[in-house]
Parts: C-alpha cells; sequence; structure tokens
C-alpha cells in the first residue's frame, strides 16, 4: 500500500500530471451535472451524435491547419446542437435520425479528410487517440488548464442559478411554457452547454466514449435516489470520484486514460443498481 | 370583462385548422366543461388558450387584469414524468416558477404557499415521496397543488380524471369543485365524463363538427346536447 501511494506521490510531482487530475475532475463535474437533465429529457443520444460531431471538426482543423483548433471546433459543435434540437421536434426528418445521419456523416468526413491529407505516418493511431482519448490529457499546456477552468466555473455557475428553472423545464415543458417560463431558451442553453462540455471532454476521454462520462454518473445516483436534487448532488459526485480514480487507476495500471475512467463508472453504476434494488 | 374571449377562433397545427371557428366567453367564477369526441381538437384549443401555440385565424383575448404567468394548468401527463426522480415537494414548489421570474431560487412567501396547496389537497404526509411511485390519483394531487401555486384566478385542465378509477374520479371532481366554489378560481376542463359535466358545470363548450357554448342549461336542452348525451351513453337522472 505504502508503494502505491509512494508511487502517486511521486506522480504528482509532475505537473502534467496535477494538470490532468484537474481538467478530468473538472470536465466529469459539468458533464454530470448538465447529463441528469439531457437523460431526464431522454436527449442521451444528443451527447453521442454530438461527440461524433466534434470529432469530424477537430479533423477539419486539422487538415486546414488551424492553429488554434477550440475557434473551429467550439462553433462548429454548438450549431450542430441547436439543429439537432431543432429538429427533435418538428422537421421532415424526425429527430433520432437526424442526428444518426448527422454523426456517421462527420465521422465518415472527419476519418476520409484526415486520411487523405494526413502527413503522418501513424493516421490510425492518431484517429485512433481521437476517437478513444490519448495522452493528450497529459500533454495539456498551462493555458488548455486555465481555459477548462474558466469554462467549467462558467457552467456550474449557470447550471446552479438555473438549477430550478431546469428542473421545471425538464419536468414539464408544456407546464413551463403555459406559466410564462421560456422552455426553448432553457433548451438552447442546455444544447449549448452540452456541446461545450462535450468539446472539452473530448481531450479526456476521446469522442466516441463522451457520453459515457454524461450519463452514467446520473443514470447510477438515479437507481438510488428518488428526488431531483439529490439526484443531481449525488451523479456529480460520483462522476468527480470515477474521474479521479480512472485516472489513479490509469496512472498506475498504464491502462488508456479515458477507458479506465469509462470502466469505473460501469461498475459503479453495477454497485448503484444493486443498491438500489435492495 | 371576460377572463378569456375567443371570437371565431380557428386552432391547429401547421397552419392547419383542426377545429371549426369557436366563440366563447369565460367570467371570472366559471366552470367551463369542455366536451367532444376524440380528436376534435380540446386539447389543441386549450394549448392554444394557453399561449403553447398561435391561433390559425380568428381572436383570442385575455382579459379582466388576467396576466399569462397568472393561469394555473393541469396537462396530462407525460412519458417523461413516469419515471423522473422528483419529490412531491419539488413538483409543487415549481407551479412558483413564473411568479420567480428570472430569481434562481424561491423565497419564503412561495415556500410557504407550496406547504398551503399541498395541505390542501390533503397530501402532506406525501410530501417527501418520490412522484413516480404514487398512484395516479396521488399524481393528479400533485400536479393539481402545482397547478394552485401557479394561479389565483384561472386553472385549466386536461382530462384531470384520465385513468383514474371511480372512487378517484369522483374525489378528483370534488376537489376541482371545491376550488371553483371556496377559492372562486375559474375552471375550464377537458372531459369525457358527460355526467360529470352536466353535474358540476355552469357552461358547456362542445367541439365537433358544430360548435356549441352556452350555459350547461341550453346545452342540455339542445339537440345536439341530447345526441351527444346518448352517444356518450349517459346515465339517467342527469342532474344528480
Amino acid at each position: 500500500m505504502a508503494e502505491i501511494i509512494d508511487k502517486i506521490v511521486y506522480y504528482f510531482s509532475f505537473s502534467m500530471v496535477r494538470n490532468a487530475m484537474i481538467v478530468g475532475v473538472l470536465i466529469a463535474l459539468c458533464a454530470s451535472l448538465f447529463g441528469v437533465t439531457l437523460v431526464l429529457k431522454r436527449f442521451s443520444f444528443i451527447g453521442d451524435g454530438l461527440s461524433h460531431v466534434a470529432f469530424g471538426a477537430m479533423s477539419v482543423a486539422t487538415v486546414l491547419n488551424i492553429v488554434n483548433d477550440n475557434l473551429f471546433i467550439f462553433p462548429v459543435t454548438i450549431v450542430c446542437a441547436i439543429l439537432l434540437l431543432k429538429t427533435g421536434r418538428n422537421a421532415k426528418i424526425k429527430g433520432d435520425s437526424a442526428i444518426a445521419m448527422l454523426s456517421v456523416g462527420a465521422m465518415a468526413v472527419g476519418y476520409l479528410l484526415v486520411n487523405l491529407s494526413s502527413k503522418s505516418s501513424n493516421i490510425s493511431g492518431d484517429v485512433c487517440s481521437t476517437l478513444f482519448g490519448s495522452t493528450s490529457i497529459l500533454t495539456l499546456r498551462r493555458e488548455d488548464v486555465i481555459f477548462c477552468g474558466v469554462i467549467s466555473v462558467i457552467v456550474v455557475t449557470a447550471f446552479v442559478f438555473f438549477y430550478n428553472k431546469m428542473f421545471a423545464v425538464t419536468f414539464d415543458e408544456n407546464f413551463a411554457n403555459a406559466v410564462g417560463t421560456n422552455a426553448n431558451a432553457y433548451n438552447l442553453m442546455i444544447a449549448i452547454t452540452i456541446a461545450v462540455i462535450i468539446v472539452l471532454a473530448m481531450k479526456l476521454v476521446g469522442s466516441l466514449l463522451i457520453s459515457a462520462l454524461i450519463i452514467f454518473p446520473s443514470l447510477s445516483a438515479m437507481r438510488v435516489f428518488k428526488n431531483f436534487k439529490a439526484v443531481t448532488i449525488c451523479s456529480a459526485i460520483i462522476s468527480v470520484l470515477c474521474s479521479a480514480s480512472g485516472i489513479l487507476i490509469s496512472i498506475l495500471a498504464g491502462t488508456p486514460v479515458g477507458s479506465t475512467i469509462v470502466v469505473v463508472n460501469i461498475a459503479v453504476f453495477f454497485i448503484f443498481s444493486l443498491i438500489g434494488r435492495y | 370583462m371576460a377572463l378569456i374571449k375567443c371570437d371565431k377562433l380557428e386552432c391547429g397545427y401547421e397552419g392547419k385548422a383542426v377545429t371549426a371557428p369557436i366563440s366563447l366567453s369565460v367570467e371570472r367564477g366559471d366552470y367551463l366543461c369542455i366536451v367532444g369526441e376524440n380528436g376534435a381538437g380540446k386539447s389543441t384549443l386549450m394549448k392554444t388558450l394557453l399561449g403553447l401555440q398561435l391561433p390559425i385565424a380568428g381572436k383570442l383575448e385575455i382579459g379582466d387584469g388576467l396576466k399569462k404567468k397568472e393561469i394555473g394548468y393541469l396537462p396530462q401527463q407525460t412519458q417523461i414524468q413516469r419515471d423522473f426522480p422528483a419529490s412531491v415537494w419539488e413538483i409543487v414548489l415549481s407551479g412558483f416558477q413564473g411568479s420567480c421570474g428570472l430569481r434562481p431560487f424561491y423565497n419564503k412567501a412561495e415556500k410557504a404557499g407550496a406547504e398551503k396547496n399541498i395541505e390542501k389537497m390533503g397530501i402532506t404526509h406525501l410530501k417527501n415521496k418520490c412522484y413516480r411511485e404514487l398512484s395516479g390519483g396521488q399524481q393528479q394531487r400533485v400536479l393539481l397543488a402545482r397547478a394552485l401555486c401557479a394561479t389565483k384566478k384561472i386553472l385549466l385542465l386536461d382530462e384531470p380524471v384520465a385513468g383514474l378509477d371511480p372512487k378517484l374520479t369522483l374525489e378528483m371532481y370534488k376537489l376541482i369543485s371545491k376550488i371553483n366554489k371556496e377559492e372562486k378560481i375559474t375552471i375550464i376542463m377537458i372531459s369525457h365524463d358527460i355526467n360529470a359535466a352536466y353535474q358540476y358545470a355552469t357552461h358547456i363548450l362542445y367541439v365537433g363538427d358544430k360548435i356549441f357554448f352556452g350555459k350547461k342549461d341550453e346545452f342540455v336542452e339542445s339537440d345536439l346536447g341530447k345526441h351527444f348525451y346518448a352517444f356518450m351513453g349517459g346515465s339517467d337522472g342527469r342532474n344528480n
């Protein structure tokens, strides 16, 4: 045991490991807060679709040699989030197929572009690390950490400030509209926030695994807790702990960060399911 | 001055009207039942009255100092709500979201109001229970308490007794009638239950190929009323 602690202490003397931990925990916190609303609104798949879009956008940014790729990825993903939310309601192509189209399309175009233009000799390696999370979490620059911190503060503040409205809009949109709450504005806010979180989380777990970060903590919390506040708080705690322990395990065992975090989340989900049953 | 006044109002979706032109006027303290066959556009009309969708044609006036934020609404249950982790307290309190505006948290007066409405509905013992674990009747009481938080003037109810057994149905009707009489809250209710409509309502709106709006007794005596009553299989002793 002492050996493991020594090892952890040793690793944490490196700023890159500390940075990874900070960013990982912040992203997990943001993702889980909005995850509850997303799951309850039956929007889980939007998270999945958007992550594919973010991958496509990232590929395009790489091909175009855009230096600060965030400036490209964020707007594209946010626009897609808004589009998906709008089409979910009243378009000719129904919501679920629209999402499927957009996500698969973005994925295919993204991979095609990377393949055609990449100068790297290890294309599949590059792509694989974008999809499943890479070592990029360990190569974060100081600016990345600050950027992530600022966004997290904004997301968490917005969540606390609009908590009661989000509950109302999630539970009963018709009623909310009828008594004068602008449900569409809140839906828009949710979509934009989710897009932002997904782009941030892509660095941590990779674009294929993001939805796990968003939906697992809230689903676990819902197995055990029966009111919205408890579910929200619990899912935030689960998410932060899972991410932190996932990152630690991956450092100690040398496993990929993203999938380790997701596996920890899955384990917690099963534990909570058992607790919820008895 | 009427609370709600419609003049040849047509309601529908995507520019297509599903109802014939409806003219009505609802005064303070009225109890209006909207009856008609399935798919006649009753819910659509209610959503238009609530401002959830725009009228296709005609005029809709909200008057007598009634603001949009002061309309209480009891919608039909949605799929989402069936497995929603929320306590009764959280749901009832959310009825105040309109009066809350952009203020992020509910104040003391609103919390006290929620407490009072929970008591009125006789569900104080369920306050901390999970909504999805309640029976259908209890869930409707919770939603009614929430609607009461949103209004002191008018309540719109979309089939409040759907899926309830006869005993609970009767209790629900009594509760609504009590709200109407004791709190002087105007009621507009969609109902499939013609007997209940005849027993409690002061006015009837029939929505179908033809439109009827008027006092209950006028509807009972009209040909349309008689025909519809027979069609719905209403029981004898209609004014019991």
